[in-house]
């Protein structure tokens, strides 16, 4: 039903536009420099009339349907069902809708089969009247404005006000989208923290998330502490630097000061191929080559490790950070201009004294805002650190040792058969909130900074 | 007469006695130098010589290869890729294009100041120390003070900035950045000056400043100047050189270039006839 009528305003609108636009040529006798807009806006002014409110209209109803057939269903039913607690009415409600739509009910009871059929009349009816209605309305409207249709109609004006709205539009929808999932994390989390202190939560320090499920359950308390997982992240990132940096930072001088560009043209795409290898294939490679690498060569030096360690995580993580750092820092060493290296040349200045004491500097705030967008990518990197960080909360600097993260711990809270409200899951959002925070903070700093020093040279 | 009288219309004017040379010790010598930007070729033969003590001016229409030429005289021609020379040029009898000649050895004795300023995105102080520091010029702090200081003076913004050497030099006005980029050059003790264009992204006022420092330069170094204003080479030059698509079309003391030039092209150009 509800199919056709999208049909049907599509092909009324797209009549609406023909009729629209051939009217507006009519009214003018072919003379089209007399209207005030070209035909082509009148035509949309009658589709845009004809299909937008009809269409709107349609999207308010799917969302206010339920609701308002659950409100006639309910009102009629007898004193044994609306004085059920509410989550027995709730389930008497799916019940009815599932025979109704010939689903799968839990229970059938007469009183089901009733509120049933009610609910099925009612729906056809609330159908039918809503596209009649629709339909009416949408009629009406084409006719209003095609009448309106004349030389002297503002069309052009109009529709590209309608245009702006729909643009507005999408971007309230970006923006609450993000505002909402901020509140359920913020929520969920202050469910967290009214059964976990705040302060336990921050600085204690054991990681231990399985709570009792039955009372009598020893040995299974829960502890809260993040701060083995804020140092097993802050050590991953440490390492994953310590590699991105320097490696990702010389290629980029390479590239933008040193390569000609058929070496430029050549390996550029290759690093960027890196830039596109997904974050799992990196998982698996660090898992299965490096970590063993990592510990094979461990033995032998005589330290027993473990299979998983922070190492090979970060290392890995480094790696996929490389063309990250060498593409940002490449675009801002570029938009250095080319008058700061003549000017140091021109004192006798070597190649290597001008990058090292003209345009690095010069790169510095870009270079400084890139880093730091590579480090909140590694903070909230996750499937790296999932295969080969392990996952014993661990409080330990060692880089031989497997740590584990925030987001490996989000992953394992939330998989697996999890009841919902505990506060073993809830603890998730809490984690995912200070995570969201932290990455919040160094975006907001790096994109300043990178900023700032766009102004400076444009 | 008639010539000089057809002249006498045109709006440049020479004080008297000045746009002479007057040194006769030659600096720096050219020979059949070519350019060529890849297939094209942007310089034909120049050979010119240019004197000590002096400032040189070259002339010419947008294009016509003064400053590529001028780029060929400390070598940093060699920064772009495409651009090939030929042809020797001999600083104090030394050939710079040799190949056993270091260019930024080169570029150390023979500076240059570009059209734009192009202070460092550092501080007044360590744009002007930035030469003295990578060639080893001062030894201690307060050497490097002093020819920081000096630099400055003799580039005649010492007085305006000496309060706030730790600020940006990206901060000054365009005309205290020129003279800042000037300063910057002379710090590194160079004998030779290049300047492209150094007043033509300036005001009025700034470019006469600028003016009278390259007059009162003249006494200590060898200036080599591209201009395109005309008046400008008139005033300051001694030596004024006219090119013309990639050729040396006249090269004299500056009064005949502007009241008696031998050439129909210079003839033309400084007339306004093109240009």
């Amino acid at each position: 039903m509800t199919g056709a009528l999208i049909v049907t305003l599509a092909v009324l609108s797209v009549i609406g536009y023909y009729m629209g636009r051939s009217k507006s040529v009519a009214s003018v006798s072919g003379e089209v420099h007399q209207l005030h807009s070209r035909p082509g806006y009148y035509g949309f002014y009658v589709a845009i009339w004809t299909a937008l409110p009809a269409f709107l209209l349609f999207v308010v109803w799917q969302i206010l349907e339920p609701q308002i057939l659950r409100a006639f269903v309910m009102g009629n039913v007898g004193p044994a069902v609306s004085e059920l607690p509410p989550e027995r009415v709730d389930l008497f409600y799916r019940d009815v809708v599932a025979i109704a739509t010939e689903g799968v009910p839990s229970q059938v009871t007469p009183d089901h089969e009733a509120a049933a059929d009610h609910y099925t009349s009612l729906k056809s009816l609330g159908t039918w009247s809503f596209v009649a209605f629709v339909m009416s309305l949408s009629v009406f409207l084409f006719a209003f404005a095609y009448r309106k249709v004349s030389p002297t109609l503002r069309a052009r004006n109009w529709v590209e006000r309608v245009i702006m709205g729909l643009l507005i539009v999408c971007s309230v929808i970006a923006i609450l989208t993000t505002v909402g999932i901020i509140l359920s994390l913020l929520f969920e989390s202050l469910r967290f923290f009214n059964r976990i202190p705040i302060q336990d939560f921050l600085f204690g320090l054991q990681w231990s998330p399985q709570t009792a499920l039955r009372a009598e359950q020893v040995g299974a308390s829960g502890a809260f502490g993040a701060v083995p997982l804020f140092a097993g992240t802050f050590l991953i990132t440490i390492i994953a630097m310590t590699v991105a940096l320097p490696v990702g930072l010389m290629s980029a001088v390479y590239f933008s000061e040193y390569a000609g560009p058929g070496v430029r043209g050549f390996v550029k795409p290759m690093l960027e191929i890196l830039a596109g290898v997904p974050t799992v294939v990196y998982g698996f490679f660090a898992l299965l080559t490096v970590a063993p690498f990592i510990r094979d060569t461990a033995d032998a030096l005589g330290v027993a490790t473990p299979a998983q360690s922070a190492l090979a995580a970060g290392s890995v993580m480094g790696i996929m950070l490389i063309p990250f750092i060498s593409s940002l820092s490449d675009d801002v060493i570029n938009s250095v201009p080319q008058s700061l290296r003549d000017g140091s040349f021109a004192m006798g200045a070597t190649k290597s004294e001008t990058i090292r004491k003209v345009v690095l500097p010069a790169a510095l705030p870009g270079i400084v805002g890139a880093v730091l967008l590579a480090v909140s990518r590694a903070i909230g990197e996750t499937m790296i650190v999932v295969m080969a960080a392990g996952r014993s909360g661990n409080l330990t600097f060692n880089p031989l040792d497997s740590v584990t993260t925030i987001t490996v711990q989000i992953v394992a809270l939330l998989t697996g058969d999890q009841e919902f409200d505990s506060a073993k899951t809830l603890s998730a959002f809490a984690l995912g909130l200070t995570l969201f925070f932290v990455t919040l903070v160094l975006n907001v700093i790096a994109l300043n900074i990178v900023q700032k020093y766009r102004e400076r040279y444009d | 007469m008639a010539l000089a009288e057809q002249f006498d219309s045109s709006n440049v004017d020479i004080p008297p006695g000045k746009g002479v040379a007057t040194s006769t010790e030659v600096k720096m010598v050219a020979e059949g130098v070519d350019v060529y930007y890849g297939d094209k070729q942007a310089i034909d033969n120049v050979s010119m010589e240019i004197l000590d003590k002096s400032v040189t001016a070259f002339i010419g229409p947008s294009g016509c290869g003064k400053s590529t030429f001028l780029r060929c005289l400390n070598r940093m021609n060699d920064t772009i890729d495409i651009a090939k020379v030929t042809g020797r040029i001999y600083l104090d009898g030394e050939d710079i294009n040799s190949s056993e000649v270091d260019p930024v050895q080169v570029r150390a004795r023979v500076g240059m100041v570009f059209q734009k300023p192009n202070p460092f995105p550092k501080s007044i102080y360590e744009n002007v120390a930035y030469g003295p520091r990578i060639h080893g010029l001062a030894s201690t702090r307060e050497e490097l003070d002093d020819i920081v200081k000096g630099s400055l003076a003799r580039a005649g913004l010492l007085d305006e900035v000496e309060s706030r050497m730790h600020e940006p030099g990206t901060g000054l006005s365009g005309g205290q950045q020129q003279r800042l980029c000037i300063a910057r050059c002379i710090a590194c003790n160079p004998e030779v000056i290049l300047m492209d264009e150094p007043t033509s992204a300036l005001d009025p006022i700034a470019s006469a400043r600028i003016e009278e420092l390259i007059d009162e330069l003249r006494e200590n170094y060898c200036i080599i100047i591209v201009t395109h204003n005309m008046q400008q080479a008139a005033r300051i030059s001694q030596k004024t050189a006219f090119f013309h698509l990639g050729v040396l079309v006249e090269y004299e003391n500056t009064v005949d270039i502007f009241n008696n030039p031998r050439d129909e092209r210079t003839k033309d150009y400084i007339s306004g006839r093109f240009g």
